[in-house]
């Protein structure tokens, strides 16, 4: 039955290949114009391993971030997997050993949005693994093409808000309650407004999180 | 030639975005709290919508392009997305619309 599970975890995890192999791929190249290569592709996929993480590092790379400022950064930008956790903490809960360690480990968001369906251990812990080789593979690929091929590449980091907007868009058509999605976005722009571009993500997240509580009888259905 | 800030950098960013995706399964462990499971249930929507506001932070209105190819590219992709239902089309097209208005028409 293993090759079943494999043959099927490779199914799924087509829609993933392509958009993880195309925005490594874009990734890869943003790290290279600004002069980080394949070592540093490799690195930041393995050691991060976090597709909107890795696209903010570039950014600090060449701003000279502080540490602290970049802990600080990586818990918002990397807050919601908590979330993800507490929603597989049950059935992964289960597996033990390494093997458990490193689904923890590549609980992405893509990854997330194929594993939450599924009870198969196994079958998630092949698309884990599927996932973080597409989107290792695409980030290599990038920085090696980013350093043969040159290129205007003005605007290439817009991917990362079409990935974004993308999964909006698709949250909001599979979602029954609106509200999430509402607050989130309404709170975000408030606080954008008050608190300036360098200082929104904490007081959004603390205003997103009184927010869901506060309107709780009307989302939770 | 080996750039010690940015491996600090990615050793930081890595072993905090680890330690997330460990965190529920060593703080909770067998029982979770019953709003943290709610939690678990509204907060991606809310999050997405966060990050998408994070990405256009530096979005300036008043000045420069007045994030006009910003709105038409996310408006691009908002069509194509629900008309397809297709991600990596989404992206690469909203991507591609964008690089050329900023490379090109709002250059």
């Amino acid at each position: 039955m293993r090759t079943s599970v494999i043959g099927r975890a490779i199914h799924d995890t087509l829609p993933v290949m392509t958009g993880y192999v195309v925005l490594g791929i874009g990734f890869g190249i943003l790290l290279s114009t600004k002069g980080y290569g394949v070592f540093w592709a490799l690195l930041t996929g393995l050691a991060i391993y976090s597709g909107t993480m890795q696209f903010v590092c570039i950014d600090m790379f060449t701003a000279g971030t502080g540490l602290i400022s970049a802990a600080g950064t990586a818990l918002m930008v990397s807050a919601r997997h908590i979330f993800y956790g507490i929603s597989m903490s049950e059935r992964y809960g289960k597996i033990h050993g390494l093997k458990k360690a490193y689904m923890i480990y590549a609980l992405t968001d893509e990854t997330y949005s194929l594993v939450c369906e599924s009870d198969d251990e196994d079958y998630c812990f092949w698309v884990s693994l599927l996932d973080q080789s597409y989107w290792v593979i695409g980030g290599v690929t990038g920085a090696l093409l980013g350093e043969i091929i040159p290129f205007n590449t003005k605007g290439i980091d817009f991917a990362l808000t079409a990935l974004f907007v993308s999964i909006c868009v698709e949250q909001w058509l599979n979602s029954e309650s609106h509200y999430p999605a509402i607050i989130g976005f309404t709170a975000s722009v408030l606080c954008l407004v008050v608190f300036g571009a360098g200082n929104f993500l904490i007081p959004a997240m603390i205003a997103i999180t009184i927010m869901l509580f506060a309107l709780r009888g009307r989302i939770d259905v | 030639m080996f750039d010690v800030h940015a491996g600090y950098i990615v050793m930081i960013s890595g072993a905090v975005t680890v330690l997330l995706r460990f965190l529920p399964f060593i703080a909770f462990g067998k029982k979770r709290p019953e709003f943290v499971l709610y939690l678990g249930r509204v907060l991606p929507p809310s999050v997405m919508a966060m990050l998408t506001v994070y990405c256009l932070k530096s979005v300036d209105v008043l000045r420069g392009s007045h994030g006009i190819p910003e709105a038409l590219a996310c408006v691009l992709v908002v069509i194509l997305h629900v008309w397809k239902r297709n991600t990596l089309l989404s992206i690469t097209a909203g991507t591609i619309a964008y690089m050329f208005m900023v490379q090109f028409v709002f250059a």
